[in-house]
């Protein structure tokens, strides 16, 4: 069924129920490639291939459930102020697509690119903040820098009073940046992947991994029975480094616990996203009505889905301090995802030492902005069986050859 | 909020200590002797565990000392702490 007007009238009218968004087929034997993770990159991964390199012969393995993981977890922020020329071209890529996104997927995604305001607090934040500003303008890419006055014009609950422990020295601001629906992105995915023909399968956990005597990849083992595929693309952010070591491959990875939190709802009170790496807090405000706020990674590697307390008490207190009129705000619930950081903070995206296997992983604290993107250049990367150009730069080998993409500052989670 | 075990100082809570990362990855007595995989095993590769973990420490504000902790990354459990130079309670 094709979203439109004409059909939300019909249904409406009619009283139907609207029909399955995707079909929940039994897996079968043998696929051309095996995708391991229904996230939104794992889903983007699948509809590119089926859209753009004819390859529908395709299945999505879950674990869980479809978008459970940190699509369903994080807080949703698009930006692509990123500093290296790779990693702004990747990114920058992600948010060309999402702007087209909802047409393309006939979905409503509810991408608002609201604005994002990066905070500086200090004379080093300053200068780390304007170097990503005419680096970014360089690129094409926009970004500019506003003064405290200009930054509380942009978004007037912010307090820039120089009574604050850290005050606001002035501001970085992509206006093409801002926030989208997490749960609609992997939906829509979901549902355009499967009318291509893309076998979503859930509950359907990877428990080994096949190879022949040359070393490549003949299939996976799940717990719904074995699954041939010549190409299996991992795509299982906090859990990649438990399914590559299956194949027998270490990864420069450790998986954090990445917590976030959401307020009551109340009237829009906060017309963009607000950032501060300095003194840990980011936050905007959902359609619903929720103030989304992301904290920090706890110290330690954990699979826990959960993070210390402490964490989110630390982003609380920033943000009262930021935003002195939230202070009444009540909080609702908090919860943690399990996120895959690298060295460089940079994700890894490629062919791996087993031929066959590629993998997708890496993307951090913020791969939510790179799904449209991640899952285009990995799609072009699986069916050539070579890298994506923009997704060169990010390969596995930069480890070695030490060409690494130091994008720790553009993270803006820091660690 | 995790309540380690010092092994010179006894139980403190997580505010006292230093994550150091993964434990036993010894640095090459002669980095020059040793090939490019090598090194980047050495300076990146991690194993990354769902389960038992084998971690250092520091116990910063107190002793200053590095120890080493294994934990259990799905439930954050604490299994033992133990000085550096030992071998891993679990191994055979």
């Amino acid at each position: 069924m094709r979203f439109s007007f004409a059909t939300l009238l019909r249904q409406a009218f009619t009283g139907n129920a609207w029909p399955e968004q995707w079909r929940s087929p039994e897996p079968r034997s043998a696929y051309d490639v095996v995708i391991v993770g229904a996230g939104g990159h794992g889903l983007a991964t699948a509809y590119y291939l089926a859209s753009e390199h004819g390859i529908r012969n395709v299945a999505v393995l879950e674990k869980g459930w479809l978008g459970g993981g940190n699509t369903g977890r994080n807080t949703t922020i698009i930006r692509s102020n990123y500093l290296q020329d790779a990693s702004a071209a990747l990114y920058e890529h992600a948010l060309k697509l999402w702007e087209g996104l909802a047409q393309a997927l006939n979905y409503n995604v509810m991408y608002s690119p609201r604005g994002v305001l990066m905070l500086a607090h200090t004379e080093h934040d300053v200068r780390v903040l304007r170097r990503h500003v005419h680096a970014n303008r360089l690129a094409g890419i926009d970004n500019e820098w506003l003064t405290p006055d200009q930054a509380r014009q942009f978004c007037p609950p912010l307090n820039i009073s120089n009574d604050l422990r850290y005050p606001v020295l002035g501001a970085s601001l992509q206006r093409r940046g801002g926030i989208a629906r997490h749960d609609a992105v992997a939906w829509g995915y979901a549902r355009a992947a499967s009318t291509l023909g893309v076998d979503i399968v859930q509950n359907c956990e990877v428990t080994g991994v096949h190879r022949d005597l040359s070393g490549a990849v003949t299939g996976v083992e799940t717990t719904r029975g074995p699954i041939t595929a010549r190409k299996i693309a991992v795509v299982a952010a906090g859990h990649t480094s438990v399914v590559m070591a299956m194949a027998g491959i270490r990864l420069p990875l450790e998986s954090f616990p990445l917590q976030a939190l959401v307020s009551e709802p109340v009237k829009p009170v906060l017309p963009c996203v607000v950032m501060s790496s300095a003194i840990h807090a980011y936050v905007s405000q959902s359609d619903k009505g929720e103030l989304v706020i992301g904290a920090g990674t706890d110290a330690y590697t954990s699979y826990s889905q959960r993070g210390a307390l402490y964490i989110v008490t630390h982003a609380l207190e920033a943000i009262c301090e930021l935003f002195p009129a939230f202070r009444r705000l009540r909080m609702l619930r908090n919860w943690g995802g399990i996120v895959d950081v690298t060295p460089d903070r940079s994700p890894i995206i490629g062919p791996t030492p087993v031929p066959g296997l590629f993998m997708n992983c890496g993307w951090g604290t913020g791969g939510f902005k790179a799904t449209p993107g991640s899952g285009h250049v990995f799609a072009a990367t699986v069916a050539r069986g070579e890298p994506h150009p923009f997704a060169a730069p990010f390969g596995l080998d930069r480890f070695r050859s030490g060409r690494l993409i130091d994008e720790a500052a553009a993270a803006a989670v820091s660690h | 909020m995790l309540l380690i075990r010092c092994p010179f100082c006894g139980a403190r809570p997580e505010f006292e200590f230093h994550y150091g990362g993964e434990a036993h990855i010894a640095r090459p007595p002669d980095p020059s002797a040793v090939d490019d995989t090598a090194w980047t095993d050495f300076l990146y590769m991690r194993s990354n565990p769902k389960g038992l973990h084998a971690e250092r420490w520091r116990h910063s504000p107190g002793c200053g000392r590095f120890f080493n902790c294994l934990r259990d990354t799905i439930g954050d459990r604490i299994v033992a702490t133990y000085p550096v130079g030992q071998k891993r309670p679990d191994a055979e």
